[in-house]
């Protein structure tokens, strides 16, 4: 695949590689709707260039769950809290929260919060994805 | 009453996709041939456009064409035109689009657009412009004026027109200083009751006055849409709140007989009542499509959802309230100017509307006014003109409360509306009100009474504020279609035309279908989302309204379903229709449930009988759109098809109710909001992690608009200060609680078969009312009057800097 100079992971990912799961809210790294994990840190694709990635793991929403098929437990905990509304946010928040039970496999709310904060969501459903984060990290029954 | 499937919580289909990434929003559409067209935007904020030259855009390779207002039915003021070129009204108004074989080409030939234009006076004041002498942002005037005009066809407006109202350099002078401007000329009033005589009744009076500020909506999903041509055909993914509804408006912006368009809009990335029906830029998606013979691809960026995207009224007013002895509201007199933008009506009567509902007071008197001004177009955004005036009264409220010793929440219960509530211009009546026993629930969940004595210093420099709030909007209309079809293996297809703007709403609307039926929700298809794939014509999604009105139209349907049912069993066992019962998906006789037979099978008999049983017949009073629906579904299956025709009287009142403690930081402005528990007044809970899920997003927006969402414009330039989403500051995690605390009140609407009213405006009117009332009242009742009270605001106040209300304005600071 050709990539140009100046082409944004985001855009690679959606329009050449159709991974149209990875949104873009902003395209200029203000809300996190375009979270991917590059090297199990999530990063904001839109604000990439492609060319940094070279050689690194990326993984988008699209590439969480497991080979038999079974959803991640963040979706699967995402979906249990009905964490998202209308959904344009929530592979960013899954992404997000993958990448911190990656780092922190259990951590309070608190800092579910803090890890979280670069992701906007404009319909507020922020209690119900830290409700999602706290579940995937089974401090929630 | 013990329901099936209201009240309980169930996983909506596409919750998944939204978690995986297969659910797809417009712009994840893609065409073979597909063009990239990006939008072309006013520099300046007032003025015409002398002349386009493209000529070297359209010489670069790959560049298809330009899309111009000649190419576009004329829409003249006060309608928000798709593309202007006589009458630019803002800086960032699109002039044009051009399309190319990618983004980038696209871009790069914007870069080569030059437009040359003749400035004209602008104002982003609405007081500015209401001063005699003052400028106007229309060449013809700066207000919009209501009269029986038709729209120009391909346009959303209808029945406006743009006139001129100017007051005295004293009347804008006493109202700048917030007294009430004696003598003005207002554009819309109303009254009940004899006003003076319930004053001079009232032995606690206050005058106040108050500024709201506009804000984008900045749905995170901006308003791109894809179409394209095929057959005579027009295909067009786009993102709306609502989805039926819309189809004959957009059918009509592209001039085609609704039966040639085929929209499909299964997810929406929020709308905020942005996006309720068809706007004016699907017209150039579509029309540019068909223009160039290519699928195109209209790409909105977050700078242009920011300009054309629409946004709140900002308002501008003065209130007089007085209470009686024992603390009820004997009259209230109000008066508001808003700021319409440049285009959109103002909300003011909504305002007072709330005001007569939330407090019922005796007599009462409305006025007023919407200004054009050179700023972003407005539009309805999450309970227009209720919500704002619910954050400016609660303090005042609590004000006159104090004055009167009556504590804040005794004094909102006593007032509350009950079962005869009355509202607005006409004191008409409400379908139901338990807005006293919501009160009590939500108090007691927040413990109030134990919260209220707590004191308000915690440590030399932080304090606690505790406040109290109330939202309202109507919710609730009624007279669309409901359509079901069963089909011979027995899957019950729940036909939805209501669109899925991220409440789940049209999942849970049609539960009332499959609770009539008394069958397995696993067992059911809720049908949605797409033109081809039959659907009923449906409320708009906007106002609160969709659970009430369409678990009506789902109810109407299922009970057809359910009287065909029996009908053919009848045919099949003898006896009457009457005879026979439902209940585990079968139909039966009462009297022998060994004679009946399961729903597919009933299905296969509908078939054979075909009539009205397999929608060969159909109703004559349902809408063109379920007629075509229905007819494309004939002989496949038992189809169930009705008009909501139950009995409805009153306004439908959502209302809610909500706490809100705060600890704020004297020495920096900022307050953390340590608990937040509200209680919906919204009938019968539906779906209980769905109004978890309004009530929730309803008060981060209300914490946004008390804290911090607003339109800035530098009056110099008539530029907006704040275009960007970090600018405009919707609020993020670290913005609002660590948890919140939401139920419903859970009694029932006796007009809605299962008992459900909307909630979706009133959460966020509670929870900014709240807020602003806890903000107050850590500020031992200092009023700021106005949002959103900011940081800056507070130090200053604190600082003892006398920043107040003192010459307000509501697009500048
Ligand atoms: S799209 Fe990347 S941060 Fe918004
Ligand atoms: S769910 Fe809508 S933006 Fe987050």
């Amino acid at each position: 695949m050709d990539v140009a100079p100046q082409e944004t992971l985001a855009h690679t990912l959606r329009y050449k590689l159709g991974l149209t799961g990875t949104k873009l809210g902003c395209n200029r790294g203000e809300c996190g709707a375009c979270t991917v994990l590059a090297d199990d840190v999530n990063i904001y694709a839109c604000s990439t260039l492609t060319h940094e990635v070279k050689n690194r793991a990326v993984v988008t929403v699209e590439g969480l769950r497991a080979a038999d098929g079974t959803l991640h437990p963040v979706q699967a905990a995402f979906i249990e809290e009905l964490s998202p509304a209308c959904g344009f946010c929530t592979a960013g928040q899954v992404m997000s929260a993958v990448a911190l039970l990656k780092a922190n496999p259990r951590p309070t709310r608190e800092e579910a919060r803090l890890a979280m904060s670069g992701n906007v969501c404009r319909c507020g459903a922020y209690d119900h994805y830290l409700n999602g984060v706290m579940r995937a990290s089974g401090q929630l029954s | 009453m013990t329901y099936m499937h209201i009240g309980k919580d169930f996983t909506p289909p596409d919750v998944e996709g939204k978690v995986t990434g297969a659910a797809r929003y417009a712009e994840d559409f893609k065409k073979d041939g597909m063009v990239f067209a990006r939008l072309l935007g006013s520099p300046i904020p007032a003025g015409r456009v002398v002349s386009i030259d493209a000529s070297a855009a359209l010489a670069i390779p790959g560049v298809l064409g330009i899309f111009t207002a000649d190419d576009l039915p004329p829409a003249p003021p006060p309608s928000n035109p798709a593309l202007a070129k006589e009458w630019v009204t803002y800086i960032g108004q699109p002039i044009l689009a051009v399309a190319a074989e990618s983004d980038h080409l696209a871009e790069e030939a914007l870069s080569k657009i030059v437009v040359e234009y003749q400035r004209r006076p602008f104002v982003v004041d609405p007081l500015d412009t209401l001063t005699e002498g003052g400028p106007d942002p229309y060449p013809n005037g700066n207000t919009l004026i209501r009269n029986a005009g038709e729209a120009a066809a391909g346009t959303t407006a209808s029945g406006t027109d743009v006139g001129r109202v100017k007051w005295s350099i004293d009347q804008v002078a006493a109202f700048r200083a917030g007294r009430e401007p004696v003598g003005a000329q207002f554009g819309d009033e109303w009254s009940y009751g004899d006003v003076a005589a319930r004053f001079a009744e009232c032995s606690t009076v206050i005058e106040e006055p108050f500024v709201t500020i506009g804000q984008p909506h900045h749905s995170l999903e901006s308003r791109t849409g894809m179409a394209y041509w095929e057959n005579g055909k027009c295909y067009f993914h786009g993102s709306l709140q609502s989805h039926t509804v819309g189809h004959d408006a957009l059918s009509a912006m592209l001039e085609i007989d609704p039966a040639n368009l085929v929209f499909i809009n299964e997810n929406t990335g929020g709308g905020f009542g942005s996006k309720i029906f068809p706007y004016p830029m699907m017209a150039v998606t579509g029309r540019f499509a068909r223009k160039l013979n290519r699928p195109v691809q209209l790409r909105i960026t977050r700078a242009e959802e920011f300009y054309i995207g629409s946004a709140r009224s900002g308002m501008q007013g003065w209130i007089k309230i007085g209470l009686k002895d024992d603390g009820r509201v004997g009259a209230v007199d109000v008066a508001i100017v808003n700021d319409a933008g440049s285009g959109g009506g103002g909300s003011a009567s909504s305002s007072a509307e709330h005001i007569s509902i939330m407090f019922q007071p005796e007599a009462m008197r409305f006025r007023g006014l919407a200004m054009y001004t050179n700023t972003t177009p407005r539009g309805a955004q999450r309970g227009p003109g209720q919500n704002e005036m619910a954050a400016v009264l609660a303090p005042m409220i609590d004000k006159a409360a104090n004055l009167a010793g009556v504590d804040r929440v005794a004094m909102r219960r006593l007032n509350a509306p009950r079962m005869d509530g009355k509202i607005g211009a006409r004191q008409g009546g409400i379908s139901s009100s338990y807005m006293p026993e919501a009160i009590d629930k939500a108090a007691q969940m927040f413990n109030w009474d134990q919260k209220r004595s707590l004191p308000r210093e915690i440590s030399a420099t932080k304090v606690r504020g505790i406040g109290v709030g109330q939202g309202f909007h109507t919710a609730g209309s009624n007279g669309y279609d409901g359509l079901i079809r069963i089909a011979p293996d027995g899957t019950i297809y729940l036909h939805t035309g209501v669109g899925n703007l991220g409440t789940y709403s049209y999942a849970g609307v049609v539960r009332a279908a499959a609770e009539a039926l008394q069958c397995d929700w696993d067992n059911c298809v809720v049908v949605h989302g797409h033109g081809d794939l039959n659907l009923p014509h449906s409320t708009y999604q906007g106002g609160s309204n969709t659970m009430f009105t369409e678990t009506r139209s789902s109810h109407v349907a299922a009970l057809d379903v359910i009287q065909k049912l029996k009908e053919i069993a009848a045919a099949e066992f003898g006896g009457a229709a009457d005879d026979y019962s439902i209940g585990g998906e079968r139909v039966f006789r009462t009297s022998d449930s060994s004679k009946g037979m399961s729903y597919g099978e009933a299905a296969q008999k509908a078939i054979a009988m075909g009539g009205k049983y397999s929608g060969m017949e159909y109703p004559d009073d349902i809408h063109r759109t379920t007629v075509r629906s229905v007819q494309a579904m004939q002989g496949t299956g038992l189809i169930g098809v009705a008009k909501d025709t139950l009995p409805r009287s009153g306004a439908v009142p959502g209302m809610a109710i909500a706490f809100c403690e705060i600890e704020l930081d004297k020495e920096t402005g900022k307050f953390d909001i340590v608990d937040y528990t509200a209680v919906a007044e919204c009938g019968t809970v539906v779906h209980p992690k769905g109004l978890r899920q309004a009530m929730n997003g309803g008060g981060i927006w209300g914490f946004g608009m008390a804290g911090f969402e607003r339109h800035v414009y530098d009056p110099q330039n008539g530029l907006p200060a704040n275009v960007g989403l970090y600018q405009s500051k919707p609020p993020t995690y670290l913005d609002v609680p660590v948890h919140m605390n939401t139920a419903g009140n859970d009694m029932p609407d006796p007009q809605s078969p299962v008992g459900a009213r909307g909630i979706g405006e009133p959460a966020q009117g509670c929870a900014v009312a709240a807020l602003m009332s806890a903000i107050a009242d850590a500020l031992d009742g200092h009023l700021f009057n106005r949002t959103p009270v900011t940081a800056d605001m507070i130090i200053n106040h604190v600082a003892q800097n006398g920043f107040n209300t003192g010459n307000l304005k509501t697009n500048t600071f």
